[in-house]
């Protein structure tokens, strides 16, 4: 590989390797950031250690072990030396593809495979040729291993090497290792970060102490664009410990010597609100006018043939509706965000997955050059897209604290502020028409979406929304395989707009699109009398891929075999973030009509693949995480007031209702795809299907429920 | 007050109906314990009292007064206790933010069953979310840390 720029920063005792690759990603470049700042991804240092900086955040994705394991494979390093840390919010930095730095999209390792092996060439071949140098022959004459340059029964460790290596410039070009020479990428391999993270040693945002640090929480709006007419803080004050109330841009801020003094103060503002056009919001109104509006055609997504025709004209037609809720994510670690104004500076530790907005949009508040904030990133507990924040509101809320209080801050988020907060999973409804013909496969499809967008308004709308359909809200539906066969298509969009602020959430628009999708291939199936598995088969003869998850996932859990008493088999496959996942639950209802399931047998083509174990773990989790909405999760609206609080009204999947759940990697020499997301969106239709096998009711809204 | 965290002793200035949650987190800075929800229904929290498991953020710092409390900081001096060990080598942790409490109430668990069923290890983590999903690992790793633990005797 060609490097178009390079640098050799010299920081402290040790090698530290800068440069831009060129962009090379599939996706679309969202922002053209300049890369004026260097970059520095891995440092190796004469006690031996070899430093990883991440460029992306580690938010339980495991990018802390799969980033590093690309350096290691091409550095020869022994991977006991490993260290990783979160590097700082720099141009730098920016992602591969789409050229700002974050993380999110599940493209962290495909867009990184590059990067990071390049990185680690690059140090392998100065440490060659300083060795070369100290033995005074060709640097060619050299091998490596285990964190040593070898020469016949000689060795340096690169420890020994790296003051020499460092005064080298960095090749202008190096070669990468084949594919058959690679000893880590493809090995399962355990996560660097469990001893701290088993320990109680790890460090998140909410855990940052800093010097004459106060803890300040929020009163917001309890409607979504209200805003603060008058307020009390008189007893607030009162209370001990609590410092200083002011009011911010998105409401009242007590700061306080600790969180409870905080909590107290707040519980004892008084204030009065204009609630605004927000306070007439109802979901199940809201609900009602999506089904309205989705009875006429919206914005035009795809439009293939012509579908009033081929509609007219077909043996049968099949109409269904399908919805989702609006859903938080509900990460286990509440937002907050710390930043300490000082010095021209501002200093920001935050578990964020938007470091590039997020810097930006605070220099603006705090009045500083983007370059002077400078972003600390601890562990992320938990992101799901949630601290991926568009407007950076979190960010932006702790500076504007931290500015008025004139001391550093520490903005905490409750469980309720979080439930309560916004920026949720859009509900969603489809409706879908078909037309089959005389052996029950779909010709014609006319398909309306109606459901909030969550990129119109922002600075990325110019890149996702074309003719007025964002394209997160049809991805999945608008490039279905099933639909690439069918002659005459039509998909449109509606995107009505409230006050409650969407956000992306674990999969984006697929945890609607595939729900939808897979389960009216489901009911196309049933009508046409034909196995879930063969109709889908016959529908995807183009698609070797899908055909193959298909195929694997079903013989995993025996399908075609009969499930244990009382048990029924649904399946779904969906193509998300380049990765195909199929899975198939095993599903019983108890006799309180609750939906239990036992198995998820998971088949998954992510094209290559760098730590199996990881992999799994993702499937696994993304399977947990799509199984809360699909059985419990719902957030609702009365008066404009978000109706759940906190996790017992706002339910997610604990382990009692954890099926067991197998993950099969299926090889592939496909491009690399995502593993975070393309597991979670379909577990939900398939465990419908297998609602509908065992009752013959045909669950259409999430969260699914027996009547 | 006096508390009594992972084997020392220490003097806070807390009024008596503060979670003992942000006594530890706040003013003793064990931060291994966490804040989830601050209504025990998460048990991110999770710390044990006289060797039990509870819910720190719905337990007022006085009750725990004269109590021995262990945090994640204190199970082991070197994360060598049998359920870290097991935790390690099935690889359970994601986020990691649940896994201190999640590994507290794994730990008193096989103190108190030192074989538990499948149900017993459901029953007793129940009270523990993982928004990341890790269940299917946590129960790998109790019931690898129960065989750890067996073979020791």
């Amino acid at each position: 590989m060609t490097l178009t720029r390079r640098e050799l920063l010299v920081s402290g005792a040790g090698l530290l390797i800068a440069f831009h690759v060129p962009r090379k990603g599939r996706a679309a470049q969202m922002d053209k950031t300049p890369s004026v700042d260097p970059n520095a991804f891995v440092r190796v240092a004469p006690d031996e250690s070899v430093t990883v900086l991440l460029a992306h955040s580690e938010m339980g994705q495991g990018i802390w072990t799969t980033l590093a394991m690309l350096i290691a494979e091409e550095l020869d390093c022994h991977w006991s030396k490993i260290r990783v840390e979160h590097a700082p919010a720099a141009p730098a930095y920016a992602h591969p593809a789409y050229g700002l730095q974050m993380t999110g999209g599940s493209t962290t390792t495909w867009s990184e495979f590059d990067r990071y092996r390049t990185v680690g060439a690059m140090a392998r071949e100065m440490l060659v040729r300083a060795a070369a140098g100290r033995w005074k022959v060709r640097p060619r004459s050299l091998q490596t291993g285990n964190g040593f340059v070898v020469r016949g029964t000689e060795r340096l460790s690169y420890g020994q090497l790296a003051e020499a290596a460092q005064r080298l410039s960095p090749p202008a070009s190096v070669q990468l290792k084949p594919k058959k020479d690679w000893k880590l990428i493809g090995k399962p391999m355990r996560r660097l970060d469990t001893p701290e993270k088993i320990t109680g040693k790890a460090q998140f945002g909410i855990d940052v102490q800093l010097p004459g640090m106060r803890t300040a929480l929020i009163a917001r709006a309890p409607v979504f664009g209200g805003k603060v007419t008058s307020f009390d803080v008189s007893k607030a004050k009162a209370v001990p410990g609590v410092e200083q109330v002011m009011q911010v841009p998105s409401g009242i801020a007590v700061v306080a010597t600790n969180f409870w003094s905080a909590k107290l103060g707040r519980d004892a503002l008084q204030i009065d609100w204009d609630l605004g056009p927000g306070a007439g919001l109802d979901s199940g109104r809201l609900l009602a006018s999506y089904r309205e509006q989705a009875k006429r055609p919206g914005m035009v997504a795809v439009a293939k043939g012509d579908v009033d025709t081929a509609m007219a004209s077909a043996a049968k037609h099949l109409e269904a509706e399908y919805d989702v809720p609006y859903l938080a994510h509900a990460t286990m670690e509440p937002l907050n965000c710390t930043v300490r104004l000082e010095g021209g500076r501002c200093e920001i530790w935050t578990g964020t997955q938007f470091h590039g907005v997020d810097q930006m949009a605070a220099a603006q508040i705090a009045g500083v050059q983007p370059q002077n904030v400078v972003i600390h990133t601890p562990f992320l507990g938990g992101g799901f897209g949630r601290r991926a924040t568009l407007d950076s509101h979190f960010v932006v809320e702790g500076v504007h604290v931290a500015k008025a209080a004139g001391v550093p801050v520490k903005v905490v988020w409750t469980r309720e502020d979080d439930i309560r907060g916004g920026h949720y999973r859009p509900m969603y409804v489809h409706r879908i028409e078909a037309g089959l013909d005389d052996k029950g496969l779909p010709k014609a499809w006319r398909h309306t979406i109606v459901g909030q967008s969550i990129l119109t308004g922002t600075p990325f709308e110019k890149l996702v929304v074309k003719d007025g359909v964002d394209a997160s809200s049809v991805e999945g539906a608008v490039d279905s395989p099933y639909l690439e066969q069918v002659p005459a298509r039509k998909i449109t969009l509606h995107s009505p707009v409230n006050p409650v602020p969407p956000q992306w959430w674990r999969s984006v628009g697929h945890s609607h699109t595939a729900f939808a999708m897979e389960s009216m291939i489901d009911e196309l199936a049933w009508a046409a009398g034909r196995d879930p598995l063969e109709f889908r088969g016959a529908l995807l003869a183009q698609k070797p891929r899908h055909r193959r998850a298909l195929e694997a996932a079903a013989s995993s859990a025996g399908w075609g075999t009969p499930p244990p008493e009382g048990r029924a088999r649904g399946l779904a496959v969906h193509d998300s973030f380049g990765t195909i996942v199929a899975e198939v639950a095993e599903v019983s209802v108890d006799a309180a009509k609750r939906i239990r399931v036992h198995k998820v047998s998971c088949a998954v083509d992510c094209g290559q693949t760098v730590n199996p174990l990881g992999i799994e773990a993702q499937v696994q989790g993304a399977v947990a995480f799509g199984l809360s909405a699909a059985l419990l999760g719902a957030l609702t609206l009365k008066l404009g007031r978000v109706e759940q609080s906190n996790f017992h009204d706002y339910r997610v999947l604990r382990i009692p209702d954890m099926p067991q759940v197998t993950v099969q990697i299926l090889e592939s020499d496909a491009k690399m795809g995502g593993i975070g997301e393309p597991a979670t969106a379909p577990i939900a239709p398939a465990v419908a299907n297998a609602v509908y096998v065992l009752t013959r009711q045909r669950l259409r809204s999430l969260p699914l429920r027996l009547t | 007050m006096k508390l009594e965290v992972n084997g020392q002793v220490r003097e806070v200035d807390a009024p008596d109906e503060m979670p003992l949650l942000w006594a530890l987190r706040d003013l003793c800075g064990t931060t291994g314990v966490k804040f989830g929800c601050g209504m025990a229904q998460c048990g991110a929290c999770t710390v044990h009292l006289d060797g039990k498991a509870v819910r720190s953020c719905v337990l007022p710092v006085a009750a725990a007064a004269g109590r021995k409390i262990t945090t994640i900081e204190g199970l082991s001096p070197d994360g060598s206790h049998p359920v870290q060990v097991a935790w390690a080598e099935i690889d359970v942790v994601q986020c990691g933010y649940c896994q201190s409490g999640q590994i507290m109430s794994a730990a008193a668990l096989l103190a108190e069953v030192p074989d538990p069923s499948d149900e017993e290890i459901d029953r007793a983590m129940a009270g523990n979310i993982c928004r990341c999903g890790t269940y299917q690992r946590v129960r790998e790793a109790i019931r690898r840390a129960s065989s750890m633990r067996r073979a020791q005797r």
